[in-house]
Parts: C-alpha cells; sequence; structure tokens
C-alpha cells in the first residue's frame, strides 16, 4: 500500500509573520547586547539561522521565545569571536580608540548612557535586562532563553537594576 | 510596581531603528522558498508569490484574505514565506503593462506546483488560449483529454491559483453565457473588455 502523506502536526505560521511580530524587538535586542555597531550582522545571522531551522520546528506555541533563544545565541557567538579574534600588533596602525559607549538609540544622551551601562553590565544580567525591557519578555520566557531557572532569571534583572540604580546618574 | 530605572530602560528601548533587508539575503543563502508581494491594480490590491522555480500564486486580496492565502502557502509548499518585492519585480512590471494595454502575453515563469492531474492539464490548456480570444468550457476540457468533462474543468478553472496570468477569464460557455469567475464575474467582464480593446481599465 502506498504510504500516506502524514501531515504535519506544527502548523507553522509564514515567516514573514515572525519577522513582523518581532524583528524589531530583536533588533533592539541585539543592539543592547552586541552594539549597535554589530547588531545589524547579528540580526541578519539570527534570521537567517531561524530561517534554515524553521521548517522542522516541532514546536510552535512559543515562537517569540525561539527566535530569542537564537538571537541569545547568536549574541554569545558574536562576542566569543570577537574575543577570538587576533590582535595585529605592529601589522596595522592602530585605529583610533572608539568611544566607549556607542549610543543604542541614536538620538537622546541620557537613554544612550543608561543603555551603556546595561553594555557594562555582566553578560547574564545584560541579557536578562535586554529580554525584559526590550522584548517585554516575562520571566519564564527569559529563562527559556537563556536556559537558566526562572528564579536566576529574576535574580540576574534584580542585581542588574541595583546596579544600574548604583551607578546610573543623570 | 515599576521603578524609575525600569520606566527608563523601557521607554529609551521603544525606539526603533531602520531593520536590515532580510529578503535579499535569505534569498542569496537559498533560504527563501516563497517570495511574496502586493500589486495595485485597476482590479484592486493583488498578492503575488512566486518561488525559485516562478510565479507561483496570484490572488485578488480583497476577494481572498493575504494572511489566509499566505498560510495555505505556507502549508502546501513551506514556511519560508517573505515579503520580498524586489523578486516580484518582473512580474509585477509585465502585469502593469498588461492592464495599461501594453501587453498581451507574460514572459515570466509560472511554478505549475499548487496544480496537478486533470485541473493542471485544463489551466495549462487554457494559458493556450491567445489574448483577445476566448474558448469553451468543452474546449478546454477535450484539450485536456476529458471532452465530457466541461463541469469539471468549470471546477478546474474556478481553483486557478494563478488568474489573469493562467487566463481562465478567456474560457466562456458554449452559448456564450459568462461562466464564472474567481475574483467575481464584474472583473472577467473587464478583462474580456480590456482584451477587446475597449477603453483601458479605470480604477474601480
Amino acid at each position: 500500500m502506498p504510504r500516506r502523506r502524514v501531515p504535519s502536526l506544527v502548523r507553522l505560521p509564514p515567516f514573514q509573520t515572525l519577522l513582523d511580530a518581532h524583528g524589531a524587538d530583536v533588533h533592539r535586542f541585539l543592539v543592547a547586547t552586541v552594539g549597535r555597531l554589530d547588531a545589524d550582522d547579528c540580526y541578519q545571522e539570527t534570521w537567517l539561522a531561524a530561517l534554515r531551522a524553521y521548517p522542522r520546528l516541532h514546536d510552535a506555541s512559543n515562537l517569540k521565545s525561539w527566535i530569542f533563544t537564537v538571537a541569545h545565541r547568536k549574541a554569545i557567538d558574536h562576542v566569543r569571536s570577537r574575543r577570538r579574534a587576533p590582535v595585529a600588533v605592529g601589522a596595522e596602525l592602530p585605529e583610533p580608540a572608539a568611544p566607549a559607549a556607542t549610543p543604542p538609540g541614536g538620538a537622546g544622551e541620557t537613554d544612550d548612557d543608561l543603555w551603556a551601562r546595561v553594555r557594562e553590565l555582566p553578560p547574564k544580567q545584560r541579557t536578562a535586562v535586554a529580554l525584559r525591557y526590550v522584548a517585554d519578555a516575562a520571566y519564564d520566557e527569559i529563562s527559556a532563553v537563556m536556559g537558566t531557572s526562572e528564579q536566576a532569571a529574576r535574580r540576574n534583572v534584580h542585581e542588574a537594576l541595583k546596579r544600574l540604580r548604583t551607578e546610573y546618574r543623570r | 510596581m515599576m521603578t524609575e530605572i525600569e520606566h527608563e530602560l523601557r521607554r529609551s528601548a521603544s525606539r526603533s531603528d531602520a531593520l536590515p533587508d532580510l529578503a535579499e539575503s535569505a534569498s542569496a543563502a537559498g533560504l527563501l522558498d516563497v517570495a511574496f508581494a502586493t500589486l495595485d491594480s485597476p482590479l484592486g490590491t493583488l498578492l503575488l508569490a512566486s518561488t525559485p522555480r516562478g510565479l507561483v500564486r496570484l490572488a485578488y486580496v480583497d476577494h481572498e484574505d493575504a494572511d489566509s492565502v499566505l498560510e495555505q502557502l505556507a502549508a502546501k509548499l513551506s514556511p519560508r514565506i517573505l515579503a520580498a518585492p524586489r523578486r516580484l519585480d518582473e512580474p509585477r512590471r509585465e502585469l502593469d503593462q498588461y492592464f495599461a494595454g501594453a501587453r498581451r502575453r507574460f514572459e515570466f515563469p509560472l511554478d505549475w506546483r499548487l496544480t496537478r492531474g486533470f485541473t493542471r492539464r485544463v489551466l495549462q490548456a487554457t494559458a493556450q488560449v491567445p489574448y483577445g480570444a476566448t474558448a469553451s468550457y468543452k474546449q478546454v476540457a477535450a484539450q485536456a483529454g476529458s471532452p465530457l468533462a466541461s463541469r469539471a474543468a468549470g471546477n478546474a478553472l474556478g481553483s486557478n491559483p494563478i488568474p489573469i496570468v493562467v487566463p481562465c477569464h478567456r474560457i466562456l460557455h458554449s452559448g456564450g453565457g459568462l461562466g464564472g469567475y474567481t475574483g467575481g464575474l464584474e472583473r472577467k467582464r473587464r478583462l474580456l473588455a480590456v482584451e477587446s480593446g475597449q477603453p483601458q481599465l479605470t480604477e474601480p
């Protein structure tokens, strides 16, 4: 007997739906975690990786957590690859020192100061804050994205806020 | 309660940037299975979708909801679907010319994947009916290999995934009656009118 095609259990929405819903937030998340300069590259890498994996996805119940998990991994990869990048010694003229803080949002200096402070937080706190306040993620979503407990997600946000409060003065 | 710093974080994070274009890099990476775009036409807004093989779907969006058309494409073809207007430049250009009365046949390739069997044969026979001419349901049924199946041919035409381009509007009843049309009979009338050299289509 000819085998019937088993219909997929997961009904995946058109990928554009995902991009419309989360594109801007993913970009802001990356600006907050890797900085404005590298956000565009990470954004492309995130969405291309997601697009590649998308048809094989088995669970479409929380696509928001899924896409931010991909973005989070790309941000980590990115930071690692930068750390590994060889530093040319004497081979080329050194670039002039970049300004310490790359503005995450363009205009408005006080905001930029704040997000520059966010980028100086320890990585886990930084990511948790970005997910919470850029992606408007709930704690269970933050824990899903970062692979931590929900308690740890809360603690990361809490510690970050505490630190920002003492360091950030307007 | 939201503290001041939380408020600041939220507020300052809400500014939006111009997002990098994903469609072209996805296409270059071979990851764009279905590209879509809309086109404003004298017959209303059209949704166009193509695969790397060619145009696969055209829909009148005031007749069929665009979201549900895209959902069907996700289920039937692939969920890797992105808005990618540049991927549809050629069909859009040719359709514009067609509506302006400046084009009688389309040159871009078609992807017939949404059709099969008798339906595909009927639609491919329909695609051979030239601009300005008409044929009967019976004739296209015969062309498709089943001269007695004119009713089935009508159904096949009713499910045409690429109207206008596959000119199902050129198929009429033998007696001269209009028959049916995917986008409503008024559109069929207007398409036939423009092809018979009557005044150009204007906005509805």
